[in-house]
């Protein structure tokens, strides 16, 4: 998909008639196309051209690049550090916004902060708790939570003030998203929960890992039956597992992630398990694109980002789309001056 | 106390219906509260709630109580102070991921919001952020307050 007013790299689009934000994401999700979004792992270093080259390895097959904040509390560039760089060359980054390191000034001035910079999408998170990363000595703030967090943002966005009541001059023109993890305790009332964040303000959701067809489409049977799903993107979480080991870890070790014995197994099973995650990431997006609601997908590869492009390509969900990436259009532009 | 907690959300449906009894008396007596007025009551009425809902619920005096939206499970017992629900990090036991030991405390709202006639519907409501400057307040009084005009 080509829009015909691409900008410059680093300048918005356009916004459209019933849209919030000037992005891409948000473009690609009310065409109706299969989004495909993913993580980038912000770097232990101040070096910006790490950054650029992580995001570089999903040229052409992500829509929009998740910016982690200090995701599992653990210490790294700041996700509003990530996507200003991201965006001075085009791409389209989702600034995760956490509870869990600033009050709610400082969260507002960095929506503020980073609109200004760009970013055209946010995903408003409760965040870890301090005690499952590398700094479990620090403060838990959680002035916000998630919900309240959303509302803000709207705020910000549609009312044009903050919390406060102050005015704000030129508001923040975004998407907004959430999360949300269908495989997590209470199971019955996971579907109630999105609608409240729907209520409060997403937009979009974006899902923990889901490795379990059956409890998915159980969740998403239930979002359609609060009727949520016309008014909400969903695109769910996968990824590909890197050996059976690191899934058994995963799933004693990491709260939240549900892994069913058979996708062990599988793994298990297999001469190469690696290539064997790849696959089976492949046959879950497949299967979960045909679910009744969904979206996209939102491809969660920790330190095997560039199993990404792999994945999605086989997996055929993008159709022969090629999403933007820097020098994409270059044929395109070079043929628009010349005429 | 841990175990009277658990215990009164197993009791959510009869304390929220003594609650409302309770708020109705509170209410009615409007005019002697403002009489002996508002602030001269403030700390005997904090201590007494302290008291009484730290003994039920682990209250946290956060001065904006919504027991009656969170199936009489005190939100602030969470230790990310969630006042919309769970995160995504409940064990696959119910259990909090930030203290392993203890029941989350949204799993244990759902369960005592079930109890309760119409709970399931305040629960969805979305709650605001928490003005942190009533922290320590009496809520019972700013309820008074809030519901008659008087006091203030």
């Amino acid at each position: 998909m080509i829009f015909e007013d691409e900008p410059v790299p680093g300048y918005p689009l356009p916004i459209l008639p019933g849209h919030t934000s000037p992005g891409r994401l948000e473009r690609v999700l009310r065409a109706g196309a299969f989004a495909v979004t993913t993580e980038l792992a912000p770097p232990d270093s101040a070096d910006p051209e790490e950054v650029l080259r992580r995001a570089r390895i999903f040229d052409g097959f992500v829509d929009a690049i998740n910016a982690t904040d200090g995701s599992g509390a653990n210490c790294h560039m700041s996700s509003l550090a990530v996507c200003a760089l991201l965006t001075r060359v085009g791409y389209a980054p989702v600034m995760q916004i956490s509870c869990r390191d600033k009050n709610r000034i400082a969260i507002q001035g960095d929506i503020l902060g980073g609109a200004a910079m760009g970013v055209c999408n946010m995903l408003c998170l409760t965040g870890d708790g301090v005690q499952a990363g590398d700094h479990p000595q620090a403060k838990p703030v959680f002035d916000l939570d998630a919900m309240s967090l959303l509302g803000i943002a709207r705020t910000l966005r549609d009312d044009h003030h903050f919390q406060s009541g102050r005015k704000i001059t030129y508001a923040p023109r975004v998407f907004l998203g959430a999360a949300e993890n269908p495989n997590a305790l209470p199971l019955q009332h996971r579907a109630l929960r999105l609608a409240k964040k729907v209520a409060a303000g997403a937009q979009f959701i974006q899902t923990q890992y889901c490795y379990d067809v059956p409890l998915l489409r159980t969740f998403m049977r239930a979002v359609e039956d609060l009727g949520v799903l016309g008014q909400v993107s969903i695109l769910i979480g996968v990824g590909p597992l890197r050996s059976a080991k690191a899934a058994e870890w995963m799933r004693t070790n990491v709260p939240g992630i549900h892994i069913p014995d058979a996708v062990i197994a599988r793994m298990a099973g297999a001469a190469n398990q690696a290539t064997e995650g790849r696959n089976l990431c492949i046959d879950l997006i497949q299967e979960i694109a045909s679910i009744k609601g969904v979206a996209g997908v939102h491809v969660m590869a920790y330190r095997q980002e560039e199993s990404v492009a792999e994945v999605i390509e086989r997996s055929g969900v993008l159709k022969g789309r090629v999403p933007w990436h820097p020098e994409r259009d270059q044929q395109t532009s070079a043929d628009r001056k010349a005429s | 106390m841990y175990a009277v907690r658990l215990w009164s959300i197993r009791h959510s449906r009869g304390l929220a219906r003594f609650y409302t009894f309770f708020e109705a008396v509170l209410v009615k007596l409007a005019p002697v509260w403002a009489f002996l007025g508002h602030r001269r009551l403030e700390r005997p009425a904090a201590a007494l709630e302290r008291g009484v809902k730290g003994l039920l619920f682990d209250c946290k005096m956060c001065g904006q109580c919504v027991l009656s939206s969170t199936g009489m499970s005190c939100p602030m017992n969470c230790p990310k102070q969630l006042r919309n629900g769970p995160c995504g990090g409940v064990r696959a036991n119910g259990h909090c991921e930030v203290k392993p030991e203890m029941r989350c405390v949204w799993v244990e709202a759902f369960r005592g919001a079930e109890r309760i006639p119409g709970g399931l519907e305040k629960i969805r409501v979305v709650q605001t952020a928490v003005d942190r400057r009533l922290e320590g307040t009496s809520s019972w009084l700013r309820v008074v307050r809030e519901k008659t005009g008087t006091g203030a």
